[in-house]
């Protein structure tokens, strides 16, 4: 494998959580659900996902891979659940309480790496390394290209089909574009629809912590990720919400952040210049977004009296 | 003759294809309290808003005091003189009166000044307030005595109220008039948006009456009487729409019934009287109402809100045209296939047929005369008048039992509003039930077969004419 190849895998693994997380908030924008907090659905799925692989490694042989990516899947879920259920009850804005989740989610992962899932020496905040069964298989050997790769590009897919295709993913949009219309004309259970969406967007994030940990990291610790849920929701503006976009500009992320360093290293570039281009990205792609006018969130319309 | 303190000449103003205002012209005296009257729709708030600098006008002219003026925005309007109170209170619950009223001020803020001027200024106006409560805490009446004097403190010589007796008790309502007619006296004016003809008759020096955009009367309130405002507000029947002539429905099976429901306003506030109601296969019937009062029936029967308490059996397949289409009838960013598509997508699952949808959306454009390129368009792209066309051809082409509408030709051209009638006669023919609102009086008489006047929660049943309904509707003006 030459130095070339493995950058270019290095930028594929970066990209993995970077589509996957991407996915999670487009898929919510585009039913109207302003899912901030990708950044701490991951973090609760790496966490449920570590912890299921240490648990079952000695017992479940080959089923601990699958029961460790439901399990992180399941723990965004609920982690989403949260913030919906307070928006369905008590009409608390979701922009709000998912940011507020993703510091709980932080200390939370450093509680339990201090705690109860902290290695056997107590010296190091992290879990032991996992077992191999519980390791996603590479796509490439010698590089570091995990089998989540393939996994976020199916997800894109279907993603994209299940919008485009299904009834269920007309109705997604239906309630993202106007959800009165959805309602009164289509007779849609808005709350309800969006509500499931929430908890899949949150799934599709819970995934990707479970997919880091099981395919790259192989523990947790701190710090597990460098931001990837707020990158997520540069990566699905830019791709106008499109799945099969988000794989583009997933990549194209993975690449700018990968090779960052790689400047620093060989042409003294400080890296902090790939920061400042995703930055002007996010900020352009809102910029974008509100001259569409598609986001409600950002624009108001003038009404007529 | 006193000179003219605000002038309105010519105002027209369109949002998107709907003509809010067409040429409308009103003008009010020094001293005087001037009174605009007119339908839901009419355009009386549009105009005031212009007035007041919230909205351009497309074309006109607005004078102060003689001057020509030109708004770009609310400030400006203030800076010449105008206040207005809205319907809606624009007040800030947390804050005291005091800070409330010295909200758009410039420089330094001196809250003991601005106490001892509300101070002053309440006593001139008879009115008792205390600067420092918040206003959180205050009844309807009183944010609307704060509204009034914000704008005192503003130093506004021309005053506009929209409906500001809608929130009041007969005594507030009395000591609301008792200090306008103090202002006037002491050569303010004051413009009184209102729907109420005994509002305009009793307070009232001047009355201007609009309606569609247009105001078709201007005089003295002494010189008119209810019946020459009602007929000035709801309009003279027009030549040529007189009933046609149609065969009976057949036999009286019911598509619907209501037993003892109880109808509830926007707010959730139930109304006085529970009502009963069938509605026949094959028969037309218009609802007439005044300001929204129709709007929980219909919904009701079209199955978009649950009646509490009460019963109701309703067919299997009901249509329904809202009467705010770009809102809740289309998505306007959705293409026409699309918006097809968005009618029982609730009751679907599985794959989703583009090409059947496609198809379906093609023979509505060509069955309804709809203009467009093709299906694949997207709605935003359309005319009101060939997006209603559409959304009645999209409601129909299930073949419903009840089809449902709300002012379905309201802003519409001649042309759109004669295929929509066209077409809710022939589907009456076929045996489907059409109920539908109209705030237009001649289309009620032409178009049903009978008519409900919807009055504060009860109905009563006229015949399809036009004196009778606009009788019925002047009974609840009276109230």
């Amino acid at each position: 494998m030459t130095a070339e190849g493995a950058l270019v895998a290095d930028a594929l693994v970066r990209a993995v959580p970077l589509i996957l997380t991407g996915l999670a908030v487009g898929l919510s924008f585009r039913a109207g659900v302003f899912n901030l907090g990708a950044e701490g659905q991951l973090l609760v799925g790496a966490a449920a996902s570590a912890a299921v692989s240490i648990r079952l490694s000695t017992f479940a042989g080959f089923l601990v891979l699958p029961i460790a990516l439901i399990a992180g899947a399941a723990a965004g879920a609920f982690w989403a659940a949260i913030a919906a259920e307070l928006k369905r009850r008590f009409h608390v804005l979701e922009i709000i309480s998912t940011i507020m989740l993703n510091f709980i989610a932080i200390h939370l992962v450093s509680f339990l790496v201090r705690g109860p899932l902290q290695e056997p020496t107590h010296i190091y905040p992290q879990t032991v390394t996992l077992a191999h069964p519980a390791r996603l298989p590479l796509i490439i050997a010698n590089t570091r290209l995990h089998a989540g790769f393939i996994i976020a590009i199916a997800l894109a897919f279907s993603l994209a089909w299940i919008i485009r295709r299904t009834e269920v993913g007309f109705r997604i949009r239906a309630i993202g574009a106007s959800p009165m219309a959805a309602e009164s004309a289509a007779m849609i259970d808005v709350n309800r629809l969006s509500w499931v969406v929430f908890c899949y967007s949150g799934a599709i994030a819970g995934l990707a912590g479970a997919i880091e940990v099981n395919g790259v990291t192989f523990a947790l610790y701190e710090n597990i990720s460098p931001g990837y849920g707020y990158t997520a929701i540069a990566v699905a503006l830019i791709a106008g919400l499109n799945p099969l976009g988000i794989v583009a500009s997933g990549i194209f992320f993975g690449v700018l952040e990968t090779s960052a360093s790689a400047f620093q290293r060989d042409f003294a570039i400080p890296s902090s210049i790939a920061g400042m281009i995703e930055a002007s990205l996010i900020l352009a792609s809102l910029v974008f977004a509100a001259a569409q006018k598609r986001y409600t969130l950002f624009v108001r319309r003038e009404k007529p009296a | 003759m006193a000179s003219l303190g605000l002038a309105l000449h010519g105002v027209r103003k369109s949002f998107d294809k709907v003509v809010a205002l067409d040429g409308a012209s009103l003008a009010v005296r020094h001293g005087s309290i001037h009174a605009l009257l007119g339908e839901n729709g009419a355009g009386k708030t549009t105009l005031m808003r212009i007035a007041f600098g919230m909205i351009r006008p497309d074309s006109g002219t607005i004078r102060i005091n003689d001057r020509l003026v030109s708004f770009s925005s609310p400030a400006d309007a203030i800076a010449a003189g105008i206040g207005m109170v809205h319907q809606q209170f624009a007040l800030i619950p947390e804050m005291t009166i005091g800070e409330n009223v010295a909200l758009g001020g410039n420089g330094r803020y001196d809250n003991q000044q601005t106490v001892k001027r509300l101070a002053y200024l309440a006593e001139k106006m008879g009115m008792r307030i205390n600067p420092l409560s918040k206003v959180k805490e205050l009844s309807a009446s009183e944010r609307q005595k704060v509204e009034i004097i914000r704008t005192f403190a503003h130093d506004a010589t021309t005053l506009i109220l929209d409906e500001p007796t809608a929130v009041l008790t007969p005594r507030d309502i009395g000591d609301l008039f008792g200090q306008l007619r103090a202002f006037a006296t002491n050569g303010g004016c004051v413009v009184l948006i209102t729907h109420k003809l005994h509002d305009a008759l009793e307070h009232a020096d001047e009355v201007t009456v609009l309606r569609k955009g247009r105001a078709v009367l201007n005089a003295l309130t002494r010189d008119v009487t209810q019946s020459t405002l009602a007929n000035a507000m709801l309009g003279q029947i027009q030549i040529g729409t007189t009933p046609l002539s149609r065969p009976k429905p057949s036999p009286s099976i019911n598509v619907l019934q209501l037993r003892n429901v109880l109808l509830r306003d926007r707010r959730g506030i139930g109304q006085s009287n529970r009502v009963s109601i069938d509605i026949r296969r094959g028969e037309i019937v218009g609802v007439a109402a005044l300001e929204g009062a129709a709007r929980s029936l219909l919904r009701l029967m079209a199955g978009r809100i649950e009646p509490t308490p009460g019963d109701i059996v309703r067919p299997a397949s009901i249509g329904f045209v809202p009467e705010d289409r770009e809102q809740e009838a289309v998505i306007s960013d959705f293409t026409l296939t699309e918006n097809f598509a968005l009618r029982n997508s609730a009751r679907r699952s599985g794959r989703i047929d583009w090409s059947n949808f496609r198809h379906r959306t093609e023979e509505i454009i060509e069955e309804y005369d709809v203009r467009t390129p093709g299906p694949n368009v997207r709605m935003s792209g359309l005319s009101g008048g060939n997006q209603q066309k559409f959304v009645l051809g999209r409601e129909l082409a299930y073949n419903p039992d009840l089809l449902i509408l709300e002012n379905p030709t309201q802003g519409l051209d001649v042309n759109a509003a004669a295929v929509i009638h066209e077409k809710l006669r022939s589907v009456s023919l076929l045996g489907t039930a059409v109920v539908y609102y109209s705030s237009d009086l001649d289309e009620l008489a032409a178009l049903s077969d009978r008519v409900i006047v919807v009055t504060d929660g009860a109905i009563v049943e006229t015949r399809p004419d036009r004196t009778i309904i606009g009788q019925s509707l002047l009974a609840t003006i009276r109230t």
